[in-house]
């Protein structure tokens, strides 16, 4: 029970931080000048916005559940189980961030997600 | 916004940066820590030294760096492109792993991963058919 508390924890505020992130740079607009000067005021500006200060929050989380579950989960369970990211991320995108996720797209983080999931399988 | 067609242009180095950068800075940062030892008794005053000697590494450094830089490209792409593109697209950092283990530490890699990487290429090639930005935002 703990040890699925714990992932679920991992995958939804890992994922959650990645969401509140990408709404941060969307609001601020597209990057389009890749100047050093020009990249350190578009932090600047992002670092200004909560959504910013969340997604960090959340990211912070999920790292510190994730050596958490480590201390007593299999290295063999835990980092295979995160591939759950892909499906996780898709319905976040789909449903917060408004994003058109077509069948091939959702076919294609399946197969990542599943590639992921076989990749970190450790024996 | 930029055109959809340029704006795969912008995209793609991108995306080819972050994996890339990913998996440096891990590899450079397990280099770096392999030569730290254990905390068999951890006190402020181990801590403190153990911190003084991980900082003073410049495999450490290097390895910060890149992850440094891995995080702000990952945040610029973001800033134009859907993260249901990018999410996926980028988990071919995971293929990199096994194939530079094979390729340059003559490791063993078991044939589940291979059919892995092959399942994470198959599903980055089907996302990376689909526009880079739905949303026409950013």
């Amino acid at each position: 029970m703990r040890t699925f508390l714990f992932l679920a924890i991992v995958v939804l505020s890992g994922t959650g931080g990645d969401i509140a992130m990408t709404h941060a740079m969307k609001r601020n607009g597209e990057v389009k000048n890749f100047s050093p000067r020009a990249l350190l005021g578009v932090f600047r500006q992002v670092s200004r916005s909560g959504w910013a200060w969340l997604g960090f929050g959340l990211m912070i989380l999920a790292f510190v559940a994730l050596l958490a579950l480590l201390s007593w989960a299999q290295v063999s369970f835990v980092v295979p189980a995160t591939a759950a990211n892909y499906i996780v991320g898709g319905v976040g995108a789909k449903f917060l961030l408004k994003e058109r996720v077509s069948r091939a797209r959702w076919a294609g983080m399946l197969l990542v997600a599943a590639g992921v999931a076989m990749v970190c399988a450790v024996r | 916004m930029t055109p959809p067609r340029n704006l795969l242009a912008k995209t793609i180095p991108f995306l080819i940066m972050v994996p890339i950068l990913g998996s440096l800075g891990n590899v450079l940062l397990g280099k770096g820590m392999r030569g730290m030892g254990e905390i068999r008794h951890p006190s402020v005053s181990t801590l403190a030294i153990y911190l003084l000697k991980v900082l003073s590494n410049v495999w450490v450094w290097l390895g910060m760096g890149s992850l440094l830089l891995f995080l702000v490209i990952y945040l610029l792409v973001l800033s134009w492109a859907d993260y249901s593109y990018v999410l996926p697209v980028t988990a071919v950092g995971y293929v990199l792993a096994p194939l530079l283990a094979h390729l340059l530490l003559g490791e063993i890699v078991p044939s589940s991963r291979w059919v892995g990487a092959v399942f994470i290429f198959l599903g980055v090639a089907v996302v990376g058919r689909t526009p880079p930005s739905t949303t026409g935002r950013g």
